[in-house]
């Protein structure tokens, strides 16, 4: 029969040789295979207790960023809400009483601040729009959860920990990748 | 006047009920180490871990195993015949554990002024029990498998029916050339000829004797245990779980449970009757006969190392040898292993006849 196309293999199908058939020296070569495989490097590693490092560009969960002296950096302008693709920011400004200065650095702070990490694509456009570097992206992801509500994260889960209380915890939570904010605001 | 009707040795009868409970309880302790190890094993193979969270090294896994086992649901189906169907996995349990009986595990120990043979039945007829026993172990499975009226699980219980049939001729053949040599049936004087042997007893054992017959006990005890790559009858991928389909919670746990009981229990008969049981290799147990106690239990502990070592063997062909189809199957055990264990009987009782028949 002509064939098809020109890749085509004649396949020989010669009767086995009497080693062949015994099975014996292939079943043996089979066994060496996976004995020899009992003695390599296993490339699993044990995840909750060893975590392989992210990249230096890995995008997770958001963090709202403060300034050195505690004071959130976030005036609510609403860049990252409108930059965010996903429509996943929502935020209530309020304006900053008398008092409240070691609390919020500029005179409008968002008062209620919220990212629904199921709509979240982790891209990153938050970041880049944010004017005032109140906002990154860190190496945590968010964990799972057992009902929807509770992957809107709100003000209070987003927050960095004040670094004026709880150094290491900022410091921590700060990572690798933001920029500690300068307090040029102040030296204006 | 009180008249004896009966004389109990009310001694021996607690010997023995201590040593049924040990070796019961040990034969069930490493069964249940052995799905540990069958795991453990299997990821060493397949470049994996293994269960590594109960525990160090994953080692309270079989607990936890049977745990939930117990806790599951357990399902009895509607149109399945139910007393039938509670009796498979009990019978399979009953008779892999009741082979355990006739296995010498070790020399005698000398305790409370009594000579206690490690052994629970030394029966004249020991191999012969083994098999009657191993055969009847083909019921559980059948019984359940019928009992569950559905056809999968029929079909695996007539495959292992079928396949238990034909590859107990074979392994009884093979069996016949080595009693032809021990010309005993009793599993202690088959040691006992072994420990006799140059190098410490190594060279007396019957492997060296019976390398094919060995070889063809081997395939058949797989194909008996319904181990891979002979375990059609479970066949995961084409009867859904086979005879155990319709098995849940600690029913299921049973027949699984049975299978490593199977499996130590002919590792062990496999290391008495070819690897010289409780002796130990290059060592010399007769010159030594002053360490009493000491020397039986190193004998015990021979006999686990060499029934470990076949587990772990049954274990690396499984995670080898990929399932035989059942032509192939039927093609080896009838028109290959038969033949081979006939040819080895006789060529075997040649040999004595001509070079020992003086």
């Amino acid at each position: 029969m002509q064939a098809l196309t020109k890749r085509v293999k004649a396949v020989h199908r010669k009767p086995m040789s009497f080693a062949e058939k015994l099975y014996l020296p292939a079943i043996f070569k089979g066994m060496m295979i996976t004995l020899g495989h009992a003695f390599k490097k296993r490339p699993t590693v044990n995840y909750p207790e060893v975590k392989r490092p992210f990249s230096p560009v890995f995008r997770g969960m958001q963090i709202l960023n403060r300034d050195a002296e505690g004071r959130e950096n976030c005036t609510a302008c609403g860049l990252c809400a409108v930059a965010c693709p996903a429509e996943a920011i929502t935020m209530e400004a309020a304006e900053r009483q008398p008092g409240e200065e070691h609390l919020y650095r500029e005179e409008k702070y968002a008062a209620k601040y919220e990212i629904n990490m199921l709509r979240c694509i982790f891209c990153g456009l938050c970041e880049e729009a944010c004017p005032k570097d109140a906002i990154y992206l860190s190496e945590t992801f968010a964990p799972a959860d057992y009902k929807r509500k509770q992957f809107v994260y709100n003000k209070s889960e987003l927050l960095i920990p004040n670094p004026k209380e709880d150094p290491e915890a900022y410091k921590k939570a700060l990572g690798n990748r933001a920029i500690p904010t300068t307090n040029s605001l102040d030296q204006q | 006047m009180t008249t004896v009707l009966l004389n109990i040795d009310l001694a021996l009868v607690l010997e023995k009920f201590a040593l049924i409970l040990i070796v019961v309880m040990g034969s069930l302790g490493v069964a249940m180490y052995a799905t540990w190890g069958e795991r453990k094993f299997a990821a060493l193979l397949q470049d994996r871990r293994g269960p590594s969270k109960a525990g160090p090294f994953g080692l309270l896994q079989p607990l936890a195993d049977g745990l939930k086992l117990f806790f599951k649901e357990e399902i009895i189906p509607n149109f399945s015949s139910k007393f039938l169907f509670i009796l498979g996995p009990g019978l399979a349990m009953l008779t892999a554990v009741m082979t355990s009986a006739v296995v010498p595990w070790g020399d005698k120990v000398h305790l409370f002024d009594r000579d206690i043979s490690l052994q629970i039945a030394d029966i004249n007829i020991g191999i012969l029990y083994v098999f009657g026993v191993v055969s009847l172990g083909v019921y559980g499975i059948m019984i359940g498998s019928w009992a569950s009226n559905n056809k999968f699980s029929l079909l695996g219980g007539l495959r292992a029916a079928s396949q238990i049939i034909s590859y107990e001729l074979a392994m009884g053949i093979s069996l016949i050339a080595l009693l032809m040599i021990t010309g005993t049936l009793s599993l202690k004087e088959i040691v006992e000829q072994q420990q006799t042997g140059a190098w410490g007893g190594f060279w007396g054992w019957n492997f060296w004797k019976q390398p094919l017959g060995f070889l063809i006990f081997l395939i058949c005890a797989f194909a008996e245990c319904n181990r891979a790559p002979f375990d059609l009858a479970e066949a995961e991928n084409e009867l859904i779980g086979g005879y155990h389909t319709e098995y849940s919670s600690m029913k299921l746990g049973f027949y699984l449970f049975a299978e490593y009981i199977n499996m130590f229990i002919s590792s062990v008969i496999i290391s008495t009757l070819f690897f010289g049981g409780y002796d130990i290799p290059f060592f010399n147990e007769a010159a030594h006969a002053d360490w009493g106690n000491w020397l039986a239990l190193l004998g015990v502990g021979a006999l686990m190392t060499k029934a470990i070592l076949f587990i772990l063997f049954f274990m690396w062909v499984r995670w080898t040898i990929p399932r035989f189809r059942y032509d192939q199957l039927m093609h080896l055990g009838w028109k290959i292993l038969i033949p081979l264990a006939l040819f080895n009987m006789l060529a075997t009782g040649g040999a004595i006849l001509y070079f020992f028949n003086k």
